[in-house]
Formats: structure tokens, C-alpha cells, sequence
């Protein structure tokens, strides 16, 4: 393997990862608040795709209004989704609110194979994120270096948030300790919902950033990105922010290195990169950062 | 007092005619995928049929019944749609389905109920091998991967070919291995095959490698799912060859969702398409039909297909005299150049069609038929 062709996969592996991470963010947000596995999370993505399609195709706005207004849009559906089919189980035994989240994920995909079509359909992108950027040998999407950097301020965001401001302090009574922060007056529901909202707006956003890469809307488009993503956060340390983020990056760069590295065995990559990840939690059951209980948000 | 009779009696014969499979009606049955990935191909194919449907109604003086499944582009939901086809409507033939994996997993339904089931776009040969009830009015694939190979070592005089293959899709696998057969033995090089999953949306690994390899062509024996994004980051990688793909490339949207990437695109096909310079009188009776019926709305290939495979088994039946699904299967392998939209459709042996590769491809953002070609097998 030459040099460039290395370079070239290595940026091929972060932009994946970086998707994957973005989408991971997402999941674990939610799961380190109210220790729910939101597997509605896939299809929130998938819908936050089609909005914007929808956006420009119906509403001919522009595309970076469509892009904002999904978000928007999207973000106010998880809180329409936790009000609906989690707040009533939020007593009730974790499992079922687990229950309620897969209804909810195929409630959600089969509803929009019969609004949407499973047709596949085209994605509208600015003509600047599909001319790479050439280094003699090397080609740079700009995406690949938008991506990225975008994942990151959402990190940083999301941090200021649970660390910096009072529902974020909500959120982290809630994390410790759910019953005593009814009593010690945190506004719980308010905060939960605020927590959906934000996760549903990150699940928006990756799954447009998602489609700026690979640029085919399918109602199932969610099912195994977001199934990936879980996957990168527990080996990340679900809960952790940070841990997302890493796992996220090592899941793609492991899953394109695999290639690369055995091109004949291609068709196993999965297998591949998920006997690695395995094997990183045989050995960190917690996953990568997900030792230190009290930083959990 | 006679007409209530006559009610009685009418009443007797239809409950009679409904536990009986309805005597007054020829029921077909049809299983295509109208959701989940191959949706796009089920429904243009299934639109087809219905227009054809609606020009021949009857057979034998009788109406013909059309019962439609679902089969979500998925095999043990197309086995199941067979079963209630034959079990509870109680079809004498069924047709379908796009998708060679889906009409094998139907097709050994049918075949254990004795009930002749007629493919529409499945060309792996697997499909009707050692089977007899199984036909299909589409050619198969050594013959069209030996087309795609034919065409780009002795036309297009490409050397060096590499090859992405779907490894979860019987037939992108068996189309690779046509091609390959083929390609070698014409003094072709393949300089690499790499695989990928159905549902796979990043292929820049294997592409990165492929182009390091520097082949003259990719041959991407693809769905079309899967197939316009490999172009498309192809094309954001700096490939700079030529791609060619089968005939599950084929598809109306092709430039909309795959936009300048798909320019240069070549495709094998079944000989149609409404772009056709010198079409046949039924060919282009069927592309004036279809454009007074869906005026906004291209045909292609699959609805030819579609359509061809009602007329055919309608054939067979009048042919037999009865609609009964052992008469049928006599009359449908007795098939000799039928005159169908997609070519003169004979049945040969293997319960296979002959006819002709045609080629597609993309010029100028738009879909041209650019002839056909005999394969050198």
C-alpha cells in the first residue's frame, strides 16, 4: 500500500467515523440521562433526512434553511415521542420503556414506507461539498473535513450544556438519581423532554450529514448506520460523550482499515471490525471511557 | 316467483363457484416487491402487468382475475406470498417476480404445488434449473454477463476490468462470474474483484483499492440501490474509467439520483427501451399505450417485462384450451416466438427466454439505447 492510497484510506475511515460518531452522540445523550436505549433514534435520523428533502422539493426553501428548519422540526418530534410513548412508562420497569422505543422505531419506518415510498430518492447538495479537493494522489471531500469538525462543536456544545447551565444540572440529578431529584424540585419531565430534544435534533443532523455522503433517501437508511452507532458508543463507554466520539472514529476507521488492509475479504468487513470491538470489550467491559461512573451525563 | 329461482340458483353457482376456485374467472396470481429495495423495479413491473391487464381481460371467455402480493424485497416473505397465492386464492399460474433470490424462494413453492410460476426480471439460471414449473420471459445471465463482456473487450477494447460484486445477492454474485468466465477467455485481464453487502452505503475502500489497481473498466454487477452511489463516489474518489453494469441497473431515476456521476454509464438490458430508434409495431404500441396512461412517467424495461409476462402466460392459457395449471405448464414450454415488446420470446429447454442483449447508456444526462449485441459465449 503506497502512502497516498494509505492517507486516502485513512480520511475515507474518518469521514465514516465521524458520521457514525455523530449519530452515537445522539444515542448516548439519551441513554446516559435516563439509561434508555432510544432505538427510535435510527428512524429520528432517517426522518430528519427526508425534511429537508421535503423542505426543498415542497416548501422550495434553501437548502441550508430546509437543513435548519428539519433540525427544528425534528427536535420538536422526540419531544412529541417521549411525551407520547415514554413519559407514561417512566415508572414502569426500564425494559418496557426499551419495548416502547423499538414500537416507536417500527412505527416510525413503516409509517414512512407508506408516506414517503420506498423508492429511493435523490438528495439536493451544494455543489462545493461534491468537488473534492485534490493533493496529488489524495482527494479530500470537503465534507470530510466539515464532518468532523462539526461532530466536535456538538461535542463541545452538548458538554456546555450538561455541564454549564441548569437543565443541564437537571439532567445530571436526573442521571444520579431520578427519584430524589422529584423531590428536591428539578422540573423532571421538562428536563427529559429538553433531552429529547437535543438528542432528536443530533439525530437530525447526522442523518443529513449522513446523506450529504452518501446521497440516496430509503426509509430503512436509518436501520444499520444507527445500529453501528449504537454499537460505537458502547465501545466507547455508553453515557460518554467523549466515548461516543472515540468510538465512533475507531468503528469507521477500523471498518475501512479492514478493507484496506484485506481487500479480499471485503465482504466480512462487518465481521471484522466487530470481532475487533469485541475483543476491546472482553477487555473493557465498560467500554473505552466508561469507567469513571460519575462523570456519566 | 322465476326470478327468485333464478336468484336461488345464481346464488347456489356463486358460493359454489367460490369454494371451488370460481369457475367463471381465470385467477393469476402476482408476487413482486413493492416495498423495501428492488420496490422501484416491483412497481414498474407490476404497472406493466396491470396494463396489459387492461388490454386483454379475458381469456377464454373468461375474466381474468389478477391477485397482487407483496413481497418487500425479501425471500421468506416471497415464499410466503406464493403459498397464499396458490393455498388461499387459489391461482392457477403465478407471475414474478423482479429479483432472482426472491423468484427462487418463491419458485420452490410453486414448484412443490405443481402451479407454473412465470419470471419477469430474475435472470440467475438457478432459477428454473431442474425445475418444471418454473419459467421466465428474461434472458439469463452467462448470457448477459457475456454480453457486458463481449461488449467492452471487443467494441469499447477495454483490457483491464475490475469487478464489485454484492456477495448477499445470488445474482450480482453469478453475474461477476459470467462476466469474468467470458472476459478472461476473450484475453481479458480482471485485475481485481471485491466484494460488499446488500444495504452497504460506503464503498470507498474497495473503490480506493480498485482504482489503485488502474482498470480500463469497472464492471458493478449491482442493484440499483447500492448501484448509483457506488458512481457516485466513484466520481469523488477520481475514478477515471468506465463502468458498466446488468440489467437491475436499469431504471428511470438513474440521473436523477446519480446526476453527473452516471454519465458514461453503460448497461446491459433486455432489448427495449423507450428510446429505441427502429422499435418493433408492438414495442412502440406499447410505449404510445403507457404514455397515454402515465403521462408523466417514463416506461423502461421492467414494465415491458411485466407486460410481456401477462401476455405470455395469457397465451399459454388460450393455447391450453383450460385453465389449469398442468395444462398451462405444457402450453408455456411450447412458447416459439411469441411477439413480445422486449423481442420475439421463445422458450427453450432450461424454460429460459431467447432473445437478444441490449445496451443502455447514459449520454448527456439522459437514458439511450444504443443497440444490441450478440455475446461470444
Amino acid at each position: 500500500m503506497s502512502l497516498a492510497m494509505f492517507v486516502q484510506h485513512l480520511l475515507n475511515g474518518v469521514t465514516l467515523g465521524s458520521l457514525y460518531a455523530l449519530i452515537a452522540i445522539g444515542y448516548t445523550m439519551v441513554y446516559g440521562i435516563l439509561r434508555l436505549i432510544n432505538f427510535a433514534h435510527s428512524e429520528i435520523f432517517m426522518l430528519g433526512a427526508y425534511f429537508v428533502f421535503w423542505g426543498i422539493v415542497l416548501l422550495h426553501l434553501p437548502w441550508a434553511v430546509a437543513m435548519v428548519v428539519a433540525v427544528i422540526v425534528v427536535g420538536a418530534l422526540g419531544v412529541l415521542v417521549d411525551r407520547i410513548a415514554y413519559r407514561p412508562l417512566r415508572d414502569a420497569p426500564r425494559i418496557s420503556a426499551l419495548i416502547s422505543a423499538i414500537g416507536v422505531s417500527f412505527f416510525l419506518q413503516n409509517l414512512a414506507i407508506v408516506v414517503f415510498s420506498a423508492i429511493p430518492r435523490e438528495v439536493y447538495r451544494p455543489d462545493w461539498l461534491e468537488n473534492a479537493i485534490v493533493v496529488g494522489d489524495i482527494r479530500v471531500l470537503p465534507l470530510t473535513l466539515f464532518v468532523p469538525v462539526l461532530s466536535f462543536l456538538l461535542m463541545m456544545g452538548l458538554v456546555f450544556i450538561v455541564y454549564k447551565t441548569k437543565p443541564g444540572l437537571g439532567m445530571r440529578a436526573i442521571s444520579k438519581d431520578i427519584e430524589t431529584s422529584y423531590a428536591m424540585g428539578v422540573p423532571v419531565n421538562r428536563v427529559i423532554a429538553i433531552t429529547f430534544g437535543i438528542g432528536s435534533a443530533l439525530a437530525a443532523a447526522s442523518g443529513i450529514m449522513w446523506t450529504l455522503r452518501y446521497p440516496q433517501l430509503q426509509p430503512v437508511m436509518g436501520m444499520i448506520p444507527g445500529f453501528k452507532a449504537f454499537i460505537a458508543a458502547v465501545v466507547g463507554g455508553i453515557g460518554s460523550i467523549q466515548g461516543a466520539v472515540i468510538g465512533g472514529i475507531g468503528l469507521g476507521l477500523i471498518e475501512i482499515m479492514a478493507v484496506a488492509v484485506f481487500p479480499d475479504l471485503a465482504g466480512y468487513r462487518d465481521a471484522l471490525a466487530f470481532i475487533l470491538l469485541i475483543g476491546i470489550l472482553l477487555v473493557k467491559p465498560t467500554g473505552l471511557l466508561g469507567e469513571k461512573l460519575e462523570d456519566k451525563v | 316467483m322465476k326470478r327468485a329461482v333464478v336468484l336461488a340458483f345464481l346464488m347456489v353457482f356463486v358460493t359454489a363457484g367460490a369454494a371451488m376456485a370460481a369457475d367463471d374467472t381465470v385467477r393469476i396470481g402476482v408476487y413482486l416487491p413493492l416495498t423495501g429495495g428492488n420496490a422501484y423495479g416491483g412497481e414498474l413491473e407490476l404497472e406493466g402487468l396491470q396494463m396489459a391487464h387492461k388490454e386483454a381481460p379475458q381469456v377464454l371467455g373468461k375474466k381474468v382475475e389478477l391477485f397482487v402480493v407483496d413481497n418487500k424485497t425479501d425471500k421468506v416473505e416471497s415464499a410466503n406470498a406464493v403459498k397464499r397465492l396458490i393455498d388461499k386464492e387459489k391461482v392457477v399460474a403465478v407471475i414474478g417476480t423482479y429479483g432472482s433470490s426472491l423468484a427462487m424462494a418463491g419458485g420452490e413453492v410453486a414448484e412443490k404445488a405443481g402451479v407454473p410460476q412465470i419470471g419477469t426480471s430474475c435472470t440467475n439460471p438457478l432459477v428454473t434449473q431442474g425445475k418444471k414449473y418454473i419459467f421466465r420471459v428474461c434472458f439469463i445471465d452467462p448470457f448477459q454477463g457475456a454480453g457486458a463482456a463481449t461488449y467492452a473487450y471487443k467494441t469499447l477494447g477495454l483490457k483491464k476490468a475490475a469487478i464489485l460484486v454484492d456477495v448477499a445477492n445470488d445474482y450480482s454474485v453469478g453475474l461477476a462470474s459470467f462476466f469474468t468466465k467470458s472476459y478472461t477467455k476473450l484475453g481479458g485481464q480482471v485485475v481485481t474483484s471485491l466484494n460488499y453487502q446488500s444495504g452497504d452505503q460506503d464503498f470507498t475502500a474497495q473503490l480506493t483499492e480498485i482504482i489503485s489497481k488502474k482498470p480500463d473498466i469497472l464492471f458493478i454487477p449491482s442493484y440499483f440501490a447500492e448501484g448509483a452511489i457506488i458512481m457516485k463516489q466513484v466520481q469523488e474518489l477520481g475514478g477515471k474509467f468506465k463502468i458498466m453494469g446488468g440489467d437491475a441497473m436499469d431504471n428511470p431515476k438513474i440521473t436523477e439520483i446519480g446526476g453527473k456521476a452516471v454519465e458514461g454509464f453503460i448497461h446491459t438490458t433486455f432489448p427495449y427501451d423507450p428510446s429505441m430508434k427502429d422499435m418493433s409495431p408492438i414495442a412502440k404500441q406499447f410505449t404510445d399505450n403507457w404514455k397515454k396512461l402515465h403521462p408523466t412517467k417514463e416506461p423502461n424495461v421492467n414494465a415491458a417485462l411485466g407486460y410481456d409476462a401477462y401476455m405470455i402466460t395469457l397465451d399459454a392459457i388460450k393455447r391450453a384450451g383450460k385453465a389449469e395449471p398442468e395444462a398451462i405448464t405444457e402450453a408455456l414450454a411450447e412458447t416459439k416466438g411469441f411477439p413480445g415488446v422486449t423481442g420475439a420470446t421463445t422458450i427453450n429447454k432450461t424454460h429460459d427466454a431467447e432473445k437478444p442483449v441490449g445496451l443502455v447508456q447514459i449520454k448527456d444526462g439522459k437514458k439511450t439505447y444504443i443497440g444490441d449485441i450478440t455475446p461470444e459465449l
